[in-house]
């Protein structure tokens, strides 16, 4: 079961502010040898553009905080979704 | 600003729940604020709950109707190679009978929406949908109460309790707590799946309320220092896999490609066959054990739960601890009420409390555990296989006699790892938990 089939079984009520973002792109692009945002995150929220940014697709994140921890260079500005948005579990 | 109430709580888990219920049976003014739309929806474990430490905040829970999926009659655990495993398991018609209820599953959602209901029976505010996002001092660095994400959001209270979880962006924020080392957390991926009742309760033998708890060592988490999880619930199953972040990292495994591995684990397929997918979950469990647990009090406040690391990896207990560290502050807080005293000194009570309860006591006896786990990785990528492979060897009827097939099972598992280094690991796991 593909990623993005787990993420549909799930509820979302999706902010249109994000609530995650890089600091400073040129960090991921120039700095970051290891990019483990990509394998890290267990929604698949970070991916690579053709062009190496990196893509925040905040709408599935499921609030783990392990890319705040994870990204050694401490680029990823991480906040909880206002209140009553992000992932609503629903058996938790 | 004047005062919203005596105590504002962060979270409604069940820390924050347990000291609601007690502050507010001994008429203590309290407001629980929750980020989430209900209490529970963003929260989750692997799924079993304690009723001894339930019954303490309230004691007739199970006629109470609360949410439990299946009363754990059975505990199992493997240890895994690639093709199969070890198995243990314990039964006993005590836990069917006079100790019903002393350990059962849940879901979180529906488990902390009933609790946070029990509270506001007695009289406690739940306010969900708001987001706590600083803590307010006064100019000698003392608590007096919270900022949230709502307009004229400030609240000020004699007391603030911190019972916001493991992913708590206030204890880093506020610098109550450092910002967890990906070591000191384990990252779990859970996936509700979906099966009727009778056919849960024919696979794992119990009858139609009862259920099994599966802890899985060894080669699912890949080399990882983790553990799966199988638990029972009334009309699904529950499969977790997690592992230490900075494993996760070091191996660059995705955990959604792990747990898609873990159901084709031939122990774990036939259990799960014909389930259907229902929710994907993700969340930490604190792992660092008892030299990471922070200071858990100062002026005007006190931290509870998973936000204060209180978890004992080795026994899946949290909840409990959650429960009853939320139990101890809020009677700590009532002191503290009587004598008008909010001090660090006057709350420092909770520490010493939870010191000399089980919470304390079992992680101090498991403090080296989480090292042992860290330096001894031959558990988790060597040794399940080797293991296996002698296990393989020995029932399998080729004409071979036992005495050969011993030594060759001996030699195998000695090349892999050496003799030193089994009677180090026997000894230092002895020792980590002794």
């Amino acid at each position: 079961m593909a990623i993005e089939d787990k993420l549909f079984l799930d509820r979302f009520n999706v902010d249109e502010v994000p609530h995650l973002e890089i600091i400073n792109t040129d960090l991921c692009l120039k700095d970051c040898r290891d990019q483990p945002c990509l394998y890290l995150c267990p929604a698949r929220v970070y991916t690579r553009e053709e062009d190496g940014r990196i893509n925040v697709a905040y709408e599935g994140c499921l609030e783990c905080g392990s890319c705040r921890i994870g990204c050694p260079e401490m680029n990823i500005e991480w906040n909880f979704p206002r209140g009553g948005y992000g992932v609503r579990h629903k058996f938790g | 600003m004047s005062e919203c109430c005596d105590v504002v709580i962060v979270g409604a888990g069940p820390a924050g729940i347990s000291a609601a219920c007690i502050l507010a049976d001994h008429g203590v003014e309290t407001i629980v604020l929750e980020r989430g739309e209900f209490p529970g929806s963003k929260n989750m474990s692997g799924g079993v709950l304690y009723g001894h430490d339930l019954a303490r905040i309230i004691p007739d829970f199970a006629e109470r109707n609360c949410p439990i999926e299946r009363n754990i009659v059975e505990s199992r655990i493997w240890f895994t190679s690639k093709e199969g495993g070890y198995s243990l398991a314990y039964r006993d018609r005590i836990f069917e009978e006079q100790r019903r209820h002393n350990v059962f599953t849940v879901g979180r959602a529906r488990f902390d929406r009933w609790f946070a209901e029990q509270a506001g029976q007695k009289g406690v505010l739940v306010v969900c949908g708001t987001v706590v996002t600083d803590l307010l001092k006064d100019e000698s660095g003392k608590v007096r109460g919270v900022r949230t994400d709502r307009e004229q959001g400030e609240l000020e209270a004699k007391v603030v309790l911190l019972a916001d979880g493991i992913n708590s962006l206030l204890a880093a924020k506020t610098g109550f707590r450092p910002e967890p080392d990906p070591e000191h957390v384990a990252l779990a991926v859970k996936e509700i799946i979906g099966l009727p009742e009778e056919t849960i309760s024919e696979r794992f033998n119990v009858a139609p309320e009862d259920g099994v708890s599966i802890e899985i060592l060894g080669s699912v988490t890949r080399g990882m220092n983790g553990v799966g999880v199988l638990y029972t619930n009334k009309n699904s199953l529950s499969l977790v896999i997690g592992g230490n972040l900075k494993d996760f990292a070091r191996l660059r495994l995705k955990p959604y490609e792990l747990i898609e591995d873990f159901k084709t684990h031939p122990m774990v397929a036939p259990l799960i066959k014909g389930g259907k997918p229902r929710e994907y979950l993700a969340h930490w469990l604190p792992e660092g054990g008892y030299d990471h647990v922070p200071r858990l009090y100062g002026d005007g406040y006190l931290i509870a739960g998973d936000s204060g690391m209180l978890f004992n990896a080795l026994h899946r207990e949290g909840s409990n601890m959650a429960m009853v560290s939320g139990k101890i502050a809020a009677e700590t807080i009532i002191q503290a009420i009587q004598k008008s005293d909010f001090s660090s000194e006057s709350l420092g009570v909770y520490a010493q409390r939870l010191k000399d309860s089980f919470i304390m006591k079992d992680l101090k006896k498991y403090r080296r555990f989480p090292g042992f786990l860290q330096k001894h990785e031959d558990i988790f990528n060597t040794l399940p296989d080797s293991l296996s492979m002698a296990a393989r060897d020995m029932l399998t009827v080729d004409g071979v006699d036992k005495k050969t097939k011993q030594s060759r099972s001996w030699k195998m598992i000695r090349s892999k790892t050496s003799r030193l280094r089994l009677l180090r690991i026997l000894f230092n796991a002895w020792r980590s938990v002794k």
